[in-house]
């Protein structure tokens, strides 16, 4: 299976290194790394307006340029992070801690080469969990019924609207919410029309691309105009200034291993956010120190801890995304959703037939890291220079974007409306202090979870024991208890900490 | 500019539970089914009783919080954007792609404070410009460019 596996990545390589599948692949991480030091727009944002364009092209360079993006922004988070001591994005709220310090110190350079080596490190490991464990879980997978299916995409709701980062509450409270929109369309068992209060337009659902953008472009927007001052310093780095030391590396060595292994762990367990994943990375390091009174100060752990995890997090994110189609977070869903409306479907049949997707994206990501740490040196200094565009140019560009790109996605007008819906409730949700994320994952996963458990209860006969009397679903139900019981435990510190970076 | 102190979690809480309430009713409307044969109300009635119960929750969680300062969007700059995609919409369906892209620009632009009429509408000329060559002429968006009274 190893051998074959490494045949098939050879092949991936191929479809990679092809000019055109590489062009797409080389701008997704160019405008996921822009993204990612523009503070107020995330992964899902740009991923949410640029998905229109991947209508058009072919699905092996679409997905390429989709997950480029994904990396390139945890990339260009952690410049924005350790030079400008900007969280732009909420898991890199802890890099900030360290990396600025470092900066003042005139270390900058050091920090950002060394979240330069453990992002590629930790990439690395995920890609490689990937290639082996994909084709494994995938031959696990065919043997997965309706119920087990079920079980463990209940998993993964209860796990990403609890463990997202934000009150566990909201965050379920949002999922919900999300399901809710889900459902909103013709019922695929019995074809009713359900919450599409009259408008025929909404026979087919709430759009996804309609969705994203409203909540993570649009209500960003009304949330932001004449409210946010973005600042803008005026750090430069030197490609020498980047080398780290001897001491450095040793520093920076072990935190680099522990938090590639947080993140692989975390990016299996479907659901849990990328913001937990990078805190928990952090604690641990100050945890472990011999010296955790110095973290704050300019500590390299506390950097490459987090940032490590983060990127390996990003990569094994995939496997179930791919393997299962069981998107592990928001971003993925929406990738997931890409993929679904260029009409391939992400499950444990992708791999034998879509080789060319499977593969050719594995090795897109190698090629992608490796273009991310060439681009780097040179174009941080850029993006800190572009960090200086104005808000009042850049958010009505982003607007007709926005408009154009939904309106290409089904020609109607109808879709343009829905956007500004999303993008108002988004507002009010905001503004109340509710996370949006979830929503998302609510959304892809809603429908899939009632359409299983439907299944699964049709072929039981109406006996909801069939959730305990399989194995696989067994587990991922008393998993979900667990995680419940672990929510509901009182635990202030991990709750005090978890505010602090709501977002 | 206003910043009032509310107990913030109150709202959002009342917010969910409304909301819940509201998608239970209507789902028990669209058939529970049986537990054999579920049907298409059942997941929508028991998510919104759920959401309903989250919302309690927040809110009820909110009574020992503290009161926190509302960071409300600015109103011009939410109206104009609000705005700016209705006349998309609008003159998009009556007028064609470009008046419809130059309106959208020129009224969301207009909702940022530091903006003069002036360079909104030269923002929406150069973006208009740029938008009917990238998706009319290059990625052949199916939309006229000009029409009267197409819808």
């Amino acid at each position: 299976m190893i051998g074959q596996a490494l045949t098939d990545l050879w092949s991936g390589f191929s479809v990679a290194l092809a000019p055109h599948n590489l062009m797409w692949s080389f701008f997704g991480v160019l405008v996921g790394n822009l993204v990612g030091v523009l503070p107020g727009l995330g992964a899902l944002s740009a991923i949410a307006m640029l998905m229109p364009l991947t209508f058009v092209m072919h699905p092996v360079p679409a997905t390429m340029m989709l997950a480029g993006i994904f990396y390139g922004t945890i990339y260009g988070g952690a410049i924005g992070a350790i030079l400008l001591n900007l969280p732009c994005h909420p898991p890199h709220a802890v890099t900030c801690i360290d990396g600025y310090p470092m900066t003042k110190q005139g270390r900058g350079g050091v920090a950002l080469g060394i979240t330069m080596i453990a992002s590629f490190f930790a990439a690395s490991i995920g890609i490689i969990l990937m290639i082996f464990f994909s084709p494994v879980l995938v031959a696990l997978a065919f043997k997965f019924g309706p119920a087990d299916l079920f079980a463990i995409m209940l998993l993964g709701l209860v796990a990403g609207s609890t463990m997202s980062g934000g009150t566990p509450i909201k965050g379920v409270a949002m999922t919900l919410l999300g399901m809710l929109c889900g459902f909103c369309g013709t019922d695929v068992s019995t074809g009713s029309m359900r919450f599409t209060f009259g408008f025929p337009d909404l026979a087919d659902g709430v759009g996804l691309v309609a969705i994203s953008m409203g909540l993570f472009g649009v209500a960003d927007f009304i949330v932001n105009v004449n409210r946010a001052s973005f600042v803008a310093g005026g750090a430069t780095v030197r490609l020498r200034d980047m080398r780290p030391t001897r001491k450095d590396l040793k520093e920076s060595f072990m935190p680099m291993l522990r938090g590639t292994a947080i993140g692989s762990l975390f990016g299996a367990m479907p659901g849990t956010g990328p913001t937990v994943t990078t805190f928990i990375a952090y604690a641990l390091e100050k945890r472990l120190s011999k010296t955790p009174e110095r973290f704050g100060q300019g500590m390299i752990a506390g950097v490459a801890s987090p940032e490590a995890s983060a990127h390996a997090k990003t990569q094994v994110d995939f496997i179930p995304t791919m393997c299962l189609g069981i998107p592990g977070d928001a971003v993925m869903a929406l990738i997931m959703g890409a993929l679904i409306i260029q009409g391939v479907a992400p499950g444990p049949q992708l791999i034998t037939t879509h080789p060319d997707l499977f593969w050719g994206l594995v090795a897109s990501f190698w090629i992608g890291n490796v273009l991310l740490v060439i681009l780097n040196v040179p174009l941080i200094s850029v993006w800190v220079r572009l960090l200086q565009v104005p808000y009042r140019y850049l958010y009505p560009s982003a607007l007709f974007f926005i408009a154009v790109g939904v309106l290409s996605t089904h020609n109607s007008l109808f879709q343009v409306y829905e956007v500004l819906a999303f993008g108002l409730f988004g507002a009010l949700l905001l503004t109340l202090r509710l996370p949006v994320t979830p929503i998302l994952l609510g959304f892809v996963l809603g429908p899939m979870v009632e359409e299983n458990f439907r299944r699964a209860m049709q072929l039981s006969h109406g006996d909801l024991t069939i959730f305990l009397s399989r194995p696989i679903s067994a587990t991922f139900v008393v998993l979900c208890f667990a995680l419940i019981v672990f929510q509901l435990w009182p635990k202030r510190q991990f709750q005090a900490f978890n505010e602090g970076v709501d977002a | 500019m206003t910043r009032s102190e509310i107990r913030i979690d109150l709202y959002g809480g009342a917010l969910c539970a409304l909301l819940g309430c509201v998608a239970a009713f209507i789902g028990t409307r669209y058939g529970l089914g049986t537990p054999a044969d579920i049907g298409p109300g059942l997941f929508p009635t028991s998510v919104g009783i759920l959401l309903a119960i989250a919302g309690v929750a927040i809110a009820a969680h909110s009574a020992r919080d503290r009161r926190e300062a509302i960071d409300a969007p600015d109103l011009r700059g939410a109206l104009c954007i609000a705005a700016g995609m209705v006349a998309f919409g609008i003159v998009g369906s009556y007028g064609g792609l470009a008046p419809a892209s130059f309106a959208l620009i020129l009224i969301s632009a207009l909702g940022d404070r530091d903006n003069t009429p002036a360079r909104a509408a030269l923002l929406a000329i150069a973006l208009t410009v740029i938008g009917v060559v990238v998706f009319w002429w290059a990625l052949k968006l199916q939309m006229p460019l000009f029409a009267w009274g197409w819808s």
